[in-house]
This record gives C-alpha cells, structure tokens and sequence, in this order.
C-alpha cells in the first residue's frame, strides 16, 4: 500500500491526510507509555553494555600493564646481571693479572729495598781516625827546655801536614766512594716508585669498578624490589633502545639491498633468469637466500662468541665446542663472501657484456664502454660484495636489541590503546543513557497537541477535585454544627 | 587455529604446485618486400634490433618477409628464443642482427603483398611458442595484393595478440584519395579487433617506445 493509495480514502486527500495523522498521532499517543519504556531499556542497555565492556577493557589493560612491568623488570634484571657478570670479570681479570705478577713484584721490590740498605750502610760516614800528633804535642812539652825543641817542632809541623793530606785523601775518597753507593740507588728507588705506582693504578681501577658494581647492584636491588622509578627508567630506556636498534636495522636492510643488487643480476647466470617461484624469480630468491645465510652464520657467529644471547642452546654449550662454532660459522662466511666478491665481479662482465650488445644493436659504436678506469668500479664491487657479508654479522646486536624493546614497547602501544577504547567505551555508555532521554523528548515532540490536551484535561480535573474536596469539607462542617 | 595454518600451508602448497603463468614475450615482424614498399625494408633493421634491445631471456622473435606467398615458414628470415643466461642471451642477439643484416642486403622484391598469409604464419608461429605476451609487428603499407588462385578469406584469430602497423606508407593512390588510405587501415583495424586482438599504428619510427 503506497502512500497515494493511503490518500484515497477519501475523496478529498486533504482531508484523508488529516485523518491519517489524526489516527497516527492517536496511535503514538496511546503507545506512549511503552515507547518511553522501550527506549529508556534499550539505552540503558546498551549505556550498561557498553560501560561492562570499558571496565573489562580496564581490566585487561592492568593486566597487560602488569605483565609490561614484569616483563620489563625481567629484561632489567637480566641486563643488570649481565652487566655486574662483566664488572666482575674485568675486577677479576684485573686482580689475576696484577697478582699474577704480584710474587716478582715483590722480589724486586724486596731485592731493591736490601741492595738500598746495603748501599745505605755503606754509604755511612765513618769519623776520622784520631789524631795522631797530640800525643807527639804531649811529649814536645815534657821535654826539657833547653833541648833544641824548634827543630823537633818543625818535625812535627812536617809531619803534621803530610798527616793532614793524608786525612784529607782518605775523607775524600771515602766521600766519594758513598757518593757512588748513593748514586747506585737511584735505579732501584726508581723501580721501587713504579712498581708502586703500577700497583696504585691497579687498586684504583679496582676501587672505581668496585664503585660502578656498587652503583649497579643498587639499581639492581631497585629492580628486584620492583621500584616505580626503576620501571620507568627502564621503560624509556627500552624505548630509546628500540627506536636505535630500528634505525640501525633500517640501516642494516639498506646494506642488505645493495649486497642484493649486487649478486641477484649474476644469480640469474647460475639458475636462470626466467623461472620463477609463485610472483619472485628464482634468481632474486637464490640472492635473497644467500644474503639470509649470510645474516644467520653472523647470528651464530655473535652468538658463539657470547656477545648476543638470541639462543640459549648455543650459549649454554660447552667451550670448546663454541670455539669450534666460532671456527666453523667463520669460515662459512669467509666462503660466502669469497662466493659475492665473485659474484659481483661476474655482475660487471654481464653488465658490460649487455652494454657492448645494447650499442651493437642500436649502430652506436662510442655507446660500447672501453676505459682503463673501469677496473676501479669493478675492485670497489667486488670488494663490496667481500666486505658486506661481514659488515652484516653485527646485524645480530641491535636484532636482539630490537626484539628486547620490542616487547616493552609493544606492551606500552597496548596499554595506550586500551585505555583509549575503555575512555571511548566510557563515553558511548554516557552517550547512549542521555540518547534514551533525548529519544523520548524526541518521540513527544509531534504529540504537542495532545499533550498539551492532557496537560489542560489533567489541570481541570484537578481543580474539580480540589473543589469537590472544598464542598465536602463544607457539608461535614455543616453536619458537625448541626449534630452539635 | 591448527585447521587454519593447515588450509593457509595448503593453499600455499596447491600454489606452488600450479603450472606458472607465462611471463616471457613473442615478437613476430612482417616486413613488405613488394615492389610498392621495398624501398622501406631497410627500417626493418632498426625496427627489429630496437626490438632485440627490448626483449629478455626466454623471449621469442622472429623477421619474416611478406612476399606472393607468405603462410610458409620459408619466409621466415631469422628466429630466436633467447636463452635463460644473459650472457648466451646477449650472444643470440649479436647473432641475429647479423643475420637480419645480410637478409636487409640482398633482399629481393615481391610481386605481390600476401599480409593475410603473412598474419596466419605469425599467428601460428607464436601460439607454437605460447609466450605470456604475443606481438606481431607489421612493417607495410597495408595494402594486400594478392596473386591469381591465392584464397584468403579466412577468419583471422588474434586472442590475446597485438598488431602493430609501423611506417603504413601513403600510396600515390591515397594521395589522390586519402579515403583510400584510411579505408584500408579501418578494413585492417576492423579485422584484427573482430578477431579478438589490439589493433595499433606507429608511422613515427623515432619513437617505437610504444611496441613493447
């Protein structure tokens, strides 16, 4: 039934249309009270859904951001120890080297100290033997005057001077013979400061490392008591670490590119240029393969020298089994990268080759490239392709790194979108408990006449009660007087 | 979850195994030897070592003349499918355009302009090779001349062809009439769009950047 069909009721549409919005406004009238119900239900509904849902968004979003936290104090942990492992070797390494010389730095020291106290003794000064004349002096002044006493006195001047040279010689040698013994222990007081000095050192790089285990093992203590400030600081760290590490690996994957273009054009020499593996050609595949394997015998290779920790397996294995590791996974490297130099050496015969062909085919006889200088571009690719499988081993360190951060960081996206949709989620359920409202506003909007029809009836009504009430009381008083 | 990964390792499986698809072109060149257009068999050369330049290993090519009688495979000139290596690529492709240089020299001109037959011997020679891209080049003024006794009227079908019409020479008679000319490339046009192919004209031979 179309809405003209509705307007032919009656002869008149006017009139029909009258009569249909009278009979709809009836009808929404009548159904009012249930409407209003349905609507308020509905919102509230769907307000209490919708806040069950932002609470349990909540909910999750603590959750994540406890496992975020433990995940986070897990990884610093985990640093920290790694870091106050390695302090303790170097103290380690340290004390062995300084102890390990420390049994011949104090023989030489001891040697040193006694040949300085012999040559100390030595160098003692010993007093001048005594006079010998004044007992000579004592006999000249016994004797009787008369004698010739000049004759013997100018004796004794005589023999009083040669003495005194003779005193003289032997001080001066002495003094000398000391000066030399002291001079003799220059060369030990010497070796004696720096071996002392040599040991100072070593106790002052013992005491600043001492410091930064102290300094370690307190942010060590800070994380295992789970600190707010130590989760924090780790949290940004974890951050400034990813965006590093994806920007060193941004930078690893555009080496990585080159390294391809280098060898898939010669890749296509060895399996063919036009096979092809679903959408990509075998000979970029073989590329991209060699690359990968390249990248993985760098990640063994990190990994059996303990600089990384991507798996455990290979860190827990036993030494001597590692060194071999280290041997084997090298070696396969060498060899990848002896395969690339020769590779892109091949790349600049064929690329040549197709530029010769090109200008051939096109009469341009100076198109064909012959220069002395083209074996510069040729030794800088082929030592490219030498140099880049190596130059891609140390991939492996900011790749752990970013798979660490990537965790936190992640964790932290989450939370920060959870608790984005549990406030959305809030305000919809807010939302949707003042819509139910405005839905029934809305509904009694085109019932304005007869609502204001029941308003005025309803008034009336109300006056009549309250005038009927008013003659009641009145009868009763009247009753009550005349009883009385 | 398990069945997922199981039906997603599946699907990649039954992709892996489908035959691949043909991504490699075939290019046929018809050059007019008549005595109306021989005078242009010297363009062919360029036209076909700007091809070779273009083309790729696994690629097909193939030069042959239209002459009285052209569905025979005498007519073809010289044919290559390029090697998968570049460098034996690069060796079939020297070793075309020598051959193509000695037919150019001694090319000797046709009585009459079979391009029907010429079409049907490019048709088959590329669907022999099934490349992923067919393209027959035509190197003609476009006008069929054909001997006594020679039938034809043939439906031609160019599926998944394109024809290329290159350097179409106006004859003295288009001159006089240029309905005549454009005639004759409609009736063309017409008969490869009718048989399922791309119909194109190239008379700019500096720019042949569109062939391929």
């Amino acid at each position: 039934m179309t809405l003209s069909n509705l307007l032919t009721i009656t002869p008149w549409p006017a009139l029909s249309a009258a009569i249909l919005l009278l009979l709809l406004m009836a009808a929404l009238y009548f159904a009012r009270g249930t409407a209003h119900q349905l609507l308020l239900a509905a919102a509230a509904a769907l307000s209490r859904g919708l806040r069950v849902a932002s609470h349990a968004v909540i909910h999750g979003q603590q959750r994540l951001a406890a496992r975020n936290r433990e995940v986070l104090l897990a990884a610093g942990r985990e640093g920290k120890e790694r870091i106050v492992e390695r302090e303790f070797t170097r103290v380690a390494d340290t004390v062995r080297k300084d102890l390990a010389g420390y049994p011949d730095m104090h023989r030489r020291l001891s040697e040193a100290i006694q040949r300085i106290e012999e040559d100390q003794e030595k160098a003692a000064e010993s007093p001048p033997e005594a006079p010998g004349w004044a007992q000579a002096v004592k006999v000249v002044a016994d004797l009787d005057k008369r004698n010739s006493g000049g004759e013997i006195l100018a004796d004794i001047h005589k023999s009083l001077v040669k003495a005194h040279e003779e005193a003289m010689d032997d001080y001066r040698k002495a003094s000398g013979e000391r000066h030399a013994l002291l001079r003799r222990m220059m060369p030990d007081w010497r070796q004696i400061r720096e071996a002392l000095g040599h040991v100072g050192k070593s106790v002052e790089s013992v005491i600043g490392r001492a410091q930064t285990i102290d300094r370690h093992m307190q942010e060590y203590e800070a994380i295992v008591r789970g600190e707010d400030h130590a989760v924090s600081v780790l949290s940004s760290s974890s951050i400034v670490y990813f965006f590093i590490s994806a920007l060193v690996l941004a930078v690893a994957t555009a080496g990585t590119a080159v390294n391809f273009t280098l060898i898939a054009r010669p890749m296509a020499e060895m399996v063919g240029g036009t096979n092809f593996i679903g959408a990509f050609r075998t000979a970029d595949i073989a590329a991209l393969v060699i690359i990968m394997v390249e990248i993985s015998m760098g990640l063994f290779l990190m990994e059996s020298l303990r600089i990384t920790r991507l798996f455990p397996v290979i860190g827990a294995l036993s030494d001597k089994i590692r060194v071999r590791m280290v041997i084997v996974t090298f070696l396969i490297l060498l060899l990848m990268a002896s395969i690339e130099a020769g590779l892109a050496y091949m790349r600049e015969v064929l690329l040549l080759d197709e530029m010769a062909t090109n200008a051939l085919l096109r009469g341009d006889a100076a198109g064909s490239i012959a220069g002395s200088h083209l074996w510069i571009t040729t030794a800088a690719q082929m030592g490219m392709g030498f140099v880049l499988p190596f130059a891609l081993v140390f991939v492996a360190i900011p790749l752990e790194t970013f798979v660490h951060s990537l965790r936190t960081v992640v964790g932290l996206i989450g939370i920060a979108v959870l608790n984005a949709l549990a406030l959305v989620l809030r305000l919809l359920g807010n939302g949707f408990r003042h819509l139910g409202a405005l839905a029934c506003r809305v509904y009694d909007l085109p019932l304005f006449v007869p609502l204001w029809i029941e308003t005025r009836m309803l008034a009336g009504n109300a006056d009549a009660e309250a005038g009927a009430d008013v003659a009641d009381g009145d009868q009763r008083k009247a009753w009550k007087g005349a009883r009385s | 979850m398990k069945r997922i990964l199981l039906l997603l390792a599946g699907a990649l499986a039954l992709g892996g195994c489908a035959p691949p698809a043909a991504r490699n072109t075939g290019v046929y060149l018809l050059v007019d030897t008549s005595g109306s257009y021989n005078r242009q068999v010297g363009k062919a050369e360029q036209i076909a070592l700007y091809t070779l330049t273009r083309l790729q290993s696994a690629d097909t090519i193939a030069v042959a003349r239209i002459d009285t009688a052209s569905f025979t495979e005498k007519d073809i000139i010289a044919k290559a499918t390029l090697d998968d290596r570049p460098s034996t690529a690069n060796a079939q492709k020297r070793a075309f355009a020598s051959r193509l240089e000695k037919f150019i020299d001694q090319s000797p001109p046709a009585a009459y302009t079979d391009i029907t037959g010429g079409l049907l011997q490019a048709i088959e020679f590329l669907n022999e090779k099934h490349p992923g891209r067919k393209e027959i080049l035509i190197l003609s003024d476009m006008k069929e001349e054909l001997a006594k006794g020679y039938v034809r009227d043939v439906p031609l079908d160019f599926h998944g062809f394109d024809v290329v019409a290159l350097n179409v020479t106006k004859l003295r008679s288009d001159n006089f009439d240029p309905r005549l000319y454009l005639a004759r490339l409609d009736q063309w046009r017409d008969r490869v769009e009718k048989g399922g192919g791309h119909w194109r004209v190239i008379n700019d031979l500096d720019h042949l950047d569109g062939i391929l």
